[in-house]
């Protein structure tokens, strides 16, 4: 009844045109391969089911023929009831091992496609991550993968035992008369073309709502999380107004898809149930004329009843079906993202670091974002072993960019990044970030225990004891607030526990990337939410444990330049300098504008093109 | 279903009254029209067949007639049941998601903090999704269900009210597996909905801080960890899954033995004369035809249990009460002077402890008032107090002399406007962004607002202009630009009382120093609370505040308190000397 699809391998999408629905789906043979036997077991016993339930028409046209209408034998009656009830005990068992068997496997596919969405996510670049929005993600891990999985273990199973049943019934009211399969026949033409065209028609919408629905799911979670932005203007109304908005395009939407869906539904309603109506006006003369038995019109009737339901419910198959090529499409199309910044195929160890420490080299350095300007423009910079540089630049110079290059956050558009003679690219990722730490201007907490917060890049060979890495490190970033936590180190921080203020979660951030202790270490503006005397505590023990340790830390105030050695200072894409505090006040005008504020006559003018 | 859920439910449904009667008729009539297939059939055989015999005609030809005309009907009210109850279900899902919405907007920031922003998240995106799923197809077809069942046993009551008592017996072991099946499944689908919030908000958290797991080499740890919870979800629906199982095999075993009964009983009574075939059939017919719509309710039940849940958990929601609520008589401020008085202040968070012990605090309409001290020295308090983020637990704060609870919020908002150190940039165009500050701004005020913080240039210089998309977050945009943005917000706000909390923490110096001309215009005539940790951008104040602990230690104007040599005026030192560092 169905355009069944042939068992053909699936393409990888090769030509420019959209794959069909079929070989979209049949993509689902990658994660679904463990379960694909019990789901074929499965679907055996849910045709055998359906098929029992066929038997019950042929063993009614037996009683009424037989004992019922001619021999009268109270026996075969009580015997006719017996088979029904044991073919009927049988059905139920059998519907019961399609449970059994596809249920436990179809979440399990579920979890290993969500799984492996997942750590696909967490491969993927920053560069991807600053494109996508979380709604969008979010609805991709959770909502489409529920469609697929009840597609898998429900919609897909039904709907080719659905069409099998039909196929079978068909034969057999074929067999008990051609005229009244003929019939039947003839109806069931129309309803595979409204199928067809109904599936057009729907999978435009379906993509639209669902589309629509990660829109909205954007704008719940920037509501959220802009919270304070919101209350501090007043603006929940005009959030709201704009939620509202997309809210009702989705709406519209979803009644849109309520229309498609309403006219296949006139159809697999009216049509065969007008069909038993024909049926029944071709049938009942051909009875009274002695051409079919009074047993197989009724064998007729039931068989077509119990077609019917099959017949009705290839609709939703086919709709739940459409729904599960849009999911798996919007599930592909991030799994398919080809991870830009990936490990090479034979990595090269990092050597161990030089007596005064690690040396980092960055030579002709360009990076641009997509689609963007460049940012860095042939930046040249060393950072001797040991050392700590400070970078100082204009907002927008690209320090934090530059930064993010080294642990390969971002890859550079061209020009390498070295660490002790080896390019970034050339060794994993694991292992250049064992060697590399950052501390984010913007410090991001992870809903566990502050121990785990601090200790999270501490490498576990390591033989230091952790209790001893957490607390130098603690102490590093005067974090002693944790001790009035109310479970100490042990407190759980972030999304799912206690919030600290700004400056408490900056001091955390800088002790993880202390704990860490790193062969390099990069602060972004480490200490911009400390107020001035804690900052000034932690700069005097920072210098203390950076000893040795490469260093390079982006700075915008003269207290962040006093733990640098020297300083380097980004313009226009490139270094124009390096030089100590002292040195460069002196002589470079851009240094001095740029940590002073004074101007210069032709600073100015700089300024006023530059900034 | 607990009272909050369905007080919930009735007010939802009250407005679309009409729409959902409709439906209900719509659903009735198309059920009617369905049920009274097996009848005719019935019918035909018993007397349409014989009466062919006699060689009238007309018997089946009104019976077929009937049959085509049902059959057309019961089509067409079918699918304008699935238009009209998806119109319905729409709106209603609409009108929540708009209530939930507003709700969480209006709720405090404590709230906020509390319960956590994935908890709000999953509240807003998969509860609804259960609620939608269940309201989509999973009413209309309980509802029909429901009906099928009773018009069957009603039309073959009407053909034979023997046969229609099998029925009715029928249905008592198949409550019993309903009501076992409810018990089980409420208490699985509960398990569900938070095992799924628990993965949403794992997800949400690995997401919003890619940057750090990455640079960490959290991937495998944060995936076990995910790992984990994917199991648990898994396991969780697997069970729900299973318990369902149980419950449609159990029906199907149900119905078919009923079917084998039906067809024993009546079999014998046509052999004794008592049933004509036809009849019998029927009832085969019916009885064969009574189970499915309890497998149907067994397949929308998972639907209408995780949506229940689901209800219930956005029910409580939307039962919090914000600890800020807006005033009951409003007084209007339409022009605010900027006069603030605190007057017997105390305040903790939630029922903490004291955080501000005591504050008596005057500052006068257009006075530049500075807040120095520690980190967790109250000063950012004070500030959200002032904006009112949080209700004083004692005393009062007046803006004019107007308690700030009872102020308007519409005027407050325009009064007194808070810029964080935390810059978020909603997706849209910078320019959008700005107009935050205040909606339906032309084009001129918004770049005169930029210029004023000098962040114009810079945006001019984006690809796009002021049209230029901010990724989400606002990525590609630094922190301090990000500022600049957030501080433009501010002064096209306009607002007679500017609280700057950090608001400057992420700039450079010479961002700093221009938004510091900015603002020795900007503040001309506005009071102005400043939090900062640099002394660049305090020395310029009218007047400082040294806070410790909670309470004012120092007050008086910056140079006064660099001459009186307090703690003011070592920090005071230290900046100094950090000035000429190296």
């Amino acid at each position: 009844m169905t355009d069944v699809p042939p068992p053909a391998p699936a393409p990888r999408a090769g030509s420019g045109r959209a794959p069909s629905t079929t070989v979209a789906l049949l993509r689902l043979r990658e994660w679904a391969r463990p379960a694909q036997r019990r789901i074929v077991v499965g679907g055996l016993t849910a045709l055998g089911a359906s098929l029992l339930s066929l038997m019950l028409p042929q063993v009614l046209r037996w009683l009424v023929n037989g004992p019922l209408l001619t021999d009268g034998s109270r026996w075969a009656v009580v015997a006719g009831a017996g088979v029904v009830l044991a073919l009927g005990l049988l059905e139920a068992f059998l519907i019961w091992c399609r449970r059994a068997l596809i249920a436990t496997p179809g979440t399990a596919v579920e979890r290993e496609m969500r799984v492996s969405m997942f750590r696909h996510l967490l491969d993927l670049p920053v560069e991807f991550h600053d494109r996508w929005s979380g709604g969008q993600l979010l609805s991709r891990a959770m909502g489409d993968l529920g469609a697929i999985r009840r597609w898998l273990v429900f919609g897909l199973v039904m709907m080719l035992v659905s069409a099998a049943t039909v196929v079978a019934g068909i034969a057999l009211m074929l067999a008990t008369s051609w005229e009244l399969g003929l019939v039947y026949l003839a109806g069931a033409v129309p309803m595979v073309w409204l199928s067809f065209r109904f599936r057009e028609d729907y999978k435009v919408v379906a993509r639209r709502a669902r589309d629509q629905a990660g829109d909205l799911a954007t704008a719940v979670e920037e509501s959220v999380h802009g919270i304070r932005v919101l209350k501090a203007f007043g603006r929940g109304d005009d959030a709201l107004e704009d939620f509202a908005r997309q809210a009702e395009s989705l709406r519209v939407t979803e009644v849109h898809k309520a229309r498609t869906l309403s006219r296949v539904t006139f159809a697999l309603n009216a049509i065969p149930e007008a069909i038993l109506a024909v049926a029944l006006a071709v049938g009942v003369p051909l009875a009274a004329h002695g051409h079919l038995s009074v047993g197989a019109l009724i064998a007729f009737f039931a068989t077509a009843t119990i077609v019917n339901r099959p017949v009705e419910r290839l609709g939703q198959f086919l709709a739940m079906t459409l729904d599960a090529r849009a999911a798996t499409d919007r599930y592909a199309q991030v799994l398919d993202t080809i991870v830009a910044v990936r490990d090479p195929e034979q990595p090269v160890p990092l050597p161990a670091p030089g007596p005064a420490g690690t040396r980092v080299e960055l030579s002709g350095v360009a990076f641009a974002h997509p689609g963007g300007e460049r940012v860095l423009d042939g930046l040249d910079l060393v950072l001797e072993p040991g050392t700590t540089t400070a970078i100082v630049g204009l907002t927008g110079s690209g320090k934090s960019t530059l930064l993010q290059l080294v642990p390969r956050l971002y890859d550079v558009s061209t020009g390498s990044v070295r660490i002790d003679g080896v390019d970034v690219r050339e060794t994993t990722r694991a292992e250049l970030r064992s060697a590399v730490a950052v501390a984010f201007e913007d410090p991001i907490l992870f809903s566990s225990t502050v121990r785990d917060n601090v200790l999270m890049g501490v490498s576990r060979s390591d033989g230091t004891p952790e209790d001893e890495l957490l607390a130098t490190a603690l102490d590093v970033a005067s974090a002693d607030f944790v001790a009035d936590l109310p479970h100490g180190v042990d407190t759980v921080i972030g999304e799912e526990g206690l919030s600290l203020s700004g400056g408490q979660r900056q001091r955390i951030a800088l002790a993880r990337a202390v704990a860490a202790r790193p062969r390099v270490l990069l602060l972004d503006d480490p200490l911009s939410a400390l107020d001035v005397s804690t900052e000034a505590a932690v700069t005097e023990r920072l210098r203390r444990v950076l000893v040795g340790t490469t260093t390079l830390v982006v700075a915008h105030r003269p207290s962040t330049v006093a733990l640098a050695d020297r300083v380097a200072v980004l313009e226009g894409g490139r270094i124009t300098g390096v030089g100590t505090h002292t040195d460069l006040l002196g002589t470079h005008p851009h240094y001095r504008y740029v940590l002073t504020a004074l101007e210069t006559a032709d600073e100015r003018e700089d300024a006023g093109v530059g900034a | 279903m607990r009272r909050r859920s369905l007080a919930l439910l009735r007010s939802l449904v009250g407005p679309v009254r009409t729409g959902a009667a409709g439906a209900v008729v719509l659903v009735v009539l198309s059920e009617l029209a369905t049920a009274a297939g097996p009848a005719l059939v019935a019918y035909g055989i018993d007397h349409a067949l014989p009466a062919m015999g006699d060689g009238r005609t007309w018997p089946l030809v009104a019976t077929a007639g009937a049959y085509l005309v049902t059959a057309l009907l019961g089509g067409l009210l079918a699918s304008a049941a699935v238009r009209a109850s998806a119109v319905v279900s729409q709106t209603i899902l609409l009108d929540l998601r708009r209530r939930v919405f507003r709700h969480t907007q209006r709720l405090d920031l404590e709230f906020h903090e509390r319960y956590t922003s994935g908890r709000i998240i999953s509240r807003q995106t998969s509860d609804l999704d259960a609620v939608r799923e269940l309201l989509d197809g999973g009413l209309t077809t309980l509802g029909s269900s429901l009906l099928a069942m009773m018009f069957t046993v009603v039309g073959l009551a009407l053909l034979d009210w023997r046969s229609a008592l099998l029925l009715l017996v029928a249905v008592v072991p198949g409550i019993v597996l309903t009501r076992w099946f409810q018990v089980r499944s409420q208490a699985q689908y509960r398990a569900s909905r938070t095992s799924a919030a628990r993965l949403v908000v794992s997800f949400v958290e690995a997401m919003t801080g890619i940057r750090a797991v990455q640079a960490f080499r959290r991937e495998p740890a944060t995936a076990r960890a995910y790992d984990e919870r994917a199991e648990e979800y898994r396991a969780v629906s697997a069970e729900a899954i299973r318990v369902n199982g149980v419950f449609d095999t159990g029906l199907t075993a149900i119905a078919n033995v009923t079917v084998a009964v039906v067809l024993l009983v009546g079999g014998l009574r046509v052999l004794d004369g008592g049933l004509e075939v036809g009849v019998l059939i029927g009832a085969v017919l019916y009885a064969r035809r009574f189970l499915n719509p309890l497998s149907q309710i067994g397949m929308f039940y998972n639907s209408f249990q995780s949506a229940t849940a689901a209800l219930e958990k956005v029910a409580g929601l939307l039962a919090e009460e914000p600890t800020v609520p807006d005033p009951a008589r409003p007084v209007h401020l339409p022009a605010s002077r900027g006069d603030l008085r605190f007057e017997d202040v105390s305040f903790g968070y939630g029922g903490g402890p004291l955080v501000l012990p005591h504050l008596d605090l005057h500052v006068p309409a257009g006075q530049q008032l500075a807040l120095v001290g520690r980190t967790g020295a109250g000063k950012s308090t004070v500030a959200k107090l002032l904006a009112r983020f949080y209700d004083v637990r004692d005393g009062r704060i007046l803006l004019d002399g107007v308690d700030l609870r009872d102020v308007d919020p519409t005027d407050l908002r325009r009064a007194v406007v808070m810029v964080t150190q935390e810059a978020y940039l909603f997706s849209g165009s910078v320019s959008a962004n700005i107009a935050i500050g205040r909606p339906g701004a032309t084009r001129a005020q918004v770049e005169e607002a930029a210029r004023a913080v000098g962040v114009h240039d810079l945006i001019s210089a984006l690809p796009d202009g002021y049209d230029t998309e901010v990724d989400k977050r606002g990525v590609r945009l630094s922190a301090g630009q990000r500022q600049l943005v957030s501080f433009a917000r501010a002064v096209l706000a306009d607002p007679a009382v500017l609280i700057l909390d950090e608001a400057t923490s992420s700039l450079d110096v010479p961002g700093e120093a221009q938004v510091q001309r900015g603002l020795a215009t900007l503040l001309a005539g506005r009071t102005a609370v400043v939090i900062a940790h640099r002394l660049s951008t305090v020395m310029s104040s009218d007047r400082v505040l040294v806070v410790e602990g909670g309470r004012v230690v120092e007050d008086g104007s910056p140079d006064q308190l660099v001459a009186a040599g307090g703690r003011f005026a070592a920090l005071h030192a230290d900046w100094q000397a950090s000035l000429g560092a190296d």
